[in-house]
C-alpha cells in the first residue's frame, strides 16, 4: 500500500465552526481515566483484596453492597465512564483499522448499540435491584434480609 | 562499508552568508522516530489492553445483571469465577488493567507536563516498575485465594 504525504503547504479543508467533538473525545479520554483509576483499584481492592476475596463473592455480597447508596453512586459511575471510556476507544481503534466505509459503519454502529443497552441495563439493575427477594432462601442473602 | 558507515550527502555549494546544512544519512534505517522504540510498545499494549478490557466489562456488566434475575442464577455464574483457571484470568485481567491505568497517567502525564515529555522514558520504566509492584501486592494473595479450601 502506498501512502502520499501530502505537502504542508497544500489546500486543505479548514474547521469552521461547529464542536470539535474529536477534541472533546481526547479530553473524555483523559479526565475519565483518572477517574476510572480510582474508581477500579477501588472497586478491585474491595472485591478481590479484602476478606476472601473473590472466594466471598455472591449475591449476598452483592446484595449488601448495592442496598448502601454510597456503592450504588460508585458503581454508577464505573458503568458510565468506563463503558463510555471504552467504547470510545474502540471507535478510535475502528477508525484506525477499518478501511472499508461500510466495515467502518457497521462496528461502529455495534459499539454504539452495545454501549447503550449495556449503560441501560446496568443502571436498571443498579436502581431497581432487590438484596431481600421474597421466596429466596435465607442462606443466599445477606445477613440483614432475616434480622429483627 | 555501503550500507552501515554514514555517508555524507553532498550539499549545494553554499549561497552567499547563509550556507546550507550539510545533511548526513542516517547509519541504520531509522524507520520513524516512533517505531520501534518502547513508545511504540507501550502504544501496542495500551491497544490490546484496551480491547481485552473492553470485551470483560461487556461480559461483567451482563453478569452482575443476573442479580436481577434471582440470588441461584447470579451464584451460579459468579461461582465461575472462583475455579482455578478463571482465577489466573483474574491475575490477566488486573495485571492489564494495571498497565492500562498506569501506561494511561503516563500519557497525560506527557501531554499536559512539560517535564513529563522530556523525561517520557523515565516515565516508562516507572510505569514498569509500579506495575511490578502492584503484581507483587495482588497475585501472591489472590491465588491464595483462589487455591485455598
Amino acid at each position: 500500500m502506498t501512502t502520499t504525504i501530502e505537502s504542508p503547504r497544500a489546500p486543505r479543508t479548514v474547521r469552521r465552526g461547529g464542536v470539535n467533538w474529536e477534541k472533546w473525545g481526547w479530553i473524555y479520554m483523559r479526565v475519565s481515566g483518572v477517574v476510572l483509576v480510582v474508581l477500579i483499584f477501588g472497586h478491585l481492592f474491595v472485591n478481590l483484596m479484602l476478606g476472601d476475596g473473590v472466594k466471598a463473592l455472591d449475591f449476598a455480597f452483592v446484595g449488601g453492597k448495592l442496598s448502601n447508596p454510597f456503592w450504588q453512586i460508585w458503581d454508577t459511575l464505573l458503568l458510565w465512564l468506563a463503558l463510555i471510556h471504552g467504547a470510545n476507544g474502540m471507535r478510535t481503534i475502528t477508525n484506525d483499522y477499518a478501511h472499508n466505509r461500510l466495515v467502518g459503519v457497521v462496528l461502529k454502529g455495534a459499539i454504539l448499540a452495545a454501549t447503550v443497552v449495556l449503560l441501560i441495563l446496568g443502571t436498571l439493575v443498579i436502581y431497581t435491584f432487590d438484596p431481600c427477594p421474597a421466596g429466596s432462601p435465607a442462606d443466599l442473602l445477606a445477613s440483614f434480609c432475616t434480622a429483627g | 562499508m555501503p550500507g552501515i558507515s554514514a555517508e555524507t550527502v553532498p550539499s549545494p555549494a553554499p549561497r552567499g552568508k547563509y550556507p546550507l546544512p550539510r545533511l548526513t544519512k542516517p547509519k541504520a534505517p531509522a524507520g520513524t522516530i516512533y517505531r520501534g522504540n518502547v513508545g511504540m510498545w507501550s502504544w501496542v499494549l495500551h491497544r490490546i489492553t484496551g480491547v481485552a478490557i473492553f470485551f470483560f466489562l461487556l461480559v461483567h456488566i451482563l453478569d452482575t445483571a443476573l442479580v436481577r434475575v434471582s440470588p441461584e442464577a447470579y451464584n451460579a455464574v459468579i461461582g465461575t469465577y472462583k475455579n482455578p483457571i478463571m482465577g489466573l484470568g483474574e491475575v490477566a485481567l488486573v495485571a492489564a488493567i494495571g498497565l492500562h491505568a498506569l501506561n494511561g497517567l503516563r500519557i497525560i502525564l506527557v501531554d499536559f507536563w512539560a517535564w513529563g515529555t522530556k523525561h517520557q522514558k523515565l516515565l516508562q520504566w516507572i510505569v514498569v516498575i509500579l506495575w511490578i509492584i502492584l503484581l507483587i501486592g495482588f497475585v501472591p494473595r489472590h491465588l491464595m485465594n483462589v487455591f485455598s479450601e
